[in-house]
């Protein structure tokens, strides 16, 4: 009889509310601690040690991250590359994606068959294997320079091995990608009224006049959504990187990512002290970098819900 | 009048098509290029790279590339990267579903304090907690070993796991009650209603998630020091790690095919791909 009560009340207590809700979340409350605030907390802490993989950690205090600033030239130059790869590829990519996106609207039965054309490279584009073909494009005799060659280009460019060009090869590899963010405008642009395109034919806009003042509005929103993913993205790109310099950086550090010396710091020379110092870094940099974009979107992202602001 | 209207329409949708295409050939000109230097020597792959088609087809490639290197040939790392991909992708399905439903749905303690920190793991760059997953699963003594590739995803992943909620916040919470007041329990509204209705954002999940872990490098680089454990991604790199003349024709080969899987499925999964990315604003 006991039994039978105590099989009944475990049963209500499996089947009530509170209990099940946490039954269903178990694997993000385990996860969420083992995978991630507890790594998180443990990062923190062994950013301020010297910790070589084989011994264990010594405190320093904060000597890791006076480091970085004064006696490391080359953390500067890391972020110097990561800038600059992320303020060259994000926009024209992010425009890529928004031109084409707007030309694709027009009604053809094509436009389905092109999409997924250009869909295609950003679904293969961070592969090892597009990553390894990509870079013998630009090979002394490669694709790039032989095409180069016909237009007249006299001195066929070292690609790979110029510090001033290898830096290309990957922001050319980002754009190629634009296929993602053409899906998400292409999303956006079906929101967008067709009255409203209607409206501006009847009053004679022209195709350009339509794009700046009714899609580009309309689409901010998106835009800024964009931007922000593909910045946070930039930021954090590496195996790019890592196949086309093979794994050093090179030439001359001018494709050193963020990303990649935090690894080099982690796996190649053990220094998980630093390397966790570096990737707290990131994590600034990041949410800096967005928060600066979050506070110019007052003056350029459009609401409608918000009646125009 | 009329003429010369109708004859400008066609000029520009000429211009139009002729435009988008010539975009769209040099868009896929590194994907064709690729797939046809797999049938070039790699003399030629060097030397005469404008060149499309090759002087003559040969499957040299495939034979010597599959190959691979000493003992350890492609059927190995593709079957490597398969039971990483599977066992990986089928638990990050299962497990962000279950979470999607509790997020939704269920009313209990805590909730909103958990959806937060979710949407605080999305902005988090995964080099925060790379090392120190590293240096656990090493003092576990499991690198070397598919569980660091495997096991996260078990746990749920806030990408998917925001998606589907997008999904079930569709469907009407009417279900939901109705079945509650017919006895049923959370755990059989779950599985019976809410499960097979979800069941496209599943497929696109299971779509994605399979992309990733299938191209995933940073995790098997980190992880996997003995090559009989490579997945295919980190098998390629091989070709270009030798010490010796790289084999760009094999090389060339092992790419191509190594994309087939993804091929494959973009081709007959097209639909719930570009919905999952349009709806999720998700990259893959």
């Amino acid at each position: 009889m006991i039994k039978k009560g105590k099989q009944h009340s475990f049963k209500k207590i499996l089947h009530s509310e509170t209990f099940s809700g946490y039954v269903f979340s178990a694997p993000f409350i385990i996860g969420f601690l083992a995978f991630t605030i507890i790594p998180m907390i443990y990062s923190l802490f062994i950013s301020f040690t010297s910790y070589k993989i084989s011994s264990s950690p010594v405190w320093t205090g904060l000597s890791n991250y006076i480091r970085m600033f004064s006696e490391d030239p080359r953390f500067l130059k890391s972020i110097g590359v990561t800038l600059y790869y992320v303020v060259l590829s994000v926009p024209l990519k992010v425009g890529f994606a928004l031109v084409v996106a707007f030309l694709l609207t027009r009604k053809n039965s094509l436009a389905g068959f092109y999409r997924s054309v250009y869909y295609l490279p950003s679904l293969i584009g961070g592969s090892v294997a597009v990553t390894l073909v990509w870079k013998e494009l630009f090979a002394a005799k490669g694709v790039v320079n032989t095409f180069l060659a016909i237009l007249g280009v006299k001195n066929p460019i070292s690609w790979l091995g110029d510090p001033n060009f290898a830096i290309w090869i990957l922001v050319l590899l980002a754009i190629w990608q634009f296929g993602s963010s053409m899906i998400i405008f292409a999303a956006g642009l079906k929101q967008i009224p067709v009255s409203y395109y209607e409206a501006a034919k009847m009053d004679g806009g022209s195709l350009r006049q339509q794009f700046f003042f009714i899609t580009l509005p309309c689409l901010s929103p998106v835009i800024f959504f964009n931007t922000v993913m593909q910045t946070i993205g930039g930021f954090m790109s590496f195996t790019q990187a890592y196949i086309i310099s093979k794994g050093t950086g090179g030439p001359m550090d001018s494709t050193m990512f963020y990303a990649l010396y935090i690894y080099k710091q982690a796996f190649n020379y053990y220094e998980m002290g630093y390397a966790s110092a570096l990737a707290w870094v990131l994590l600034l940099i990041i949410a800096l970098v967005t928060a600066l974009i979050f506070k110019t979107s007052d003056t350029w992202v459009y609401y409608e819900s918000k009646g125009g602001k | 009048m009329k003429r010369t209207n109708r004859a400008k329409h066609v000029l520009s949708r000429t211009v139009y098509h002729a435009s988008i295409l010539l975009l769209g050939l040099l868009m896929i000109y590194p994907v064709i290029w690729m797939v046809s230097g797999s049938f070039k020597t790699t003399y030629e792959i060097l030397n005469e790279s404008l060149k499309l088609l090759p002087e003559k087809f040969t499957l040299d490639n495939f034979i010597n590339g599959w190959r691979g290197f000493g003992r350890l040939n492609f059927g190995l790392f593709f079957k490597n990267s398969f039971v990483i991909t599977i066992l990986a992708t089928l638990g990050v399905t299962i497990s962000s579903s279950l979470v999607a439903y509790a997020f939704t749905r269920i009313h209990f303690p805590g909730r909103k304090a958990m959806f937060i920190c979710m949407i605080a793991t999305l902005m988090l760059p995964s080099q925060v907690v790379m090392i120190p997953q590293y240096i656990l699963f090493r003092n576990l003594g499991l690198t070397n070993t598919y569980v660091p590739l495997i096991l996260p995803s078990w746990f749920g992943s806030a990408f998917f796991i925001f998606m589907m909620m997008q999904f079930i916040m569709g469907l009407p919470k009417e279900l939901d009650d109705a079945a509650i007041i017919d006895g049923c329990s959370r755990y059989s509204i779950y599985s019976h209603i809410i499960l097979p209705l979800i069941s496209p954002a599943l497929i696109t999940t299971l779509i994605i998630n399979f992309y990733w872990k299938w191209d995933d490098f940073m995790g098997p680089l980190i992880y996997l020091s003995r090559p009989a454990k490579y997945p295919v991604s980190l098998a390629i790199k091989l070709f270009i790690d030798s010490t010796s003349q790289t084999d760009y024709g094999p090389m060339f080969a092992m790419s191509s095919l190594s994309l087939l899987p993804v091929f494959a499925i973009f081709l007959f999964f097209n639909k719930y791909l570009i919905e999952g990315i349009s709806t999720s604003g998700m990259k893959t």
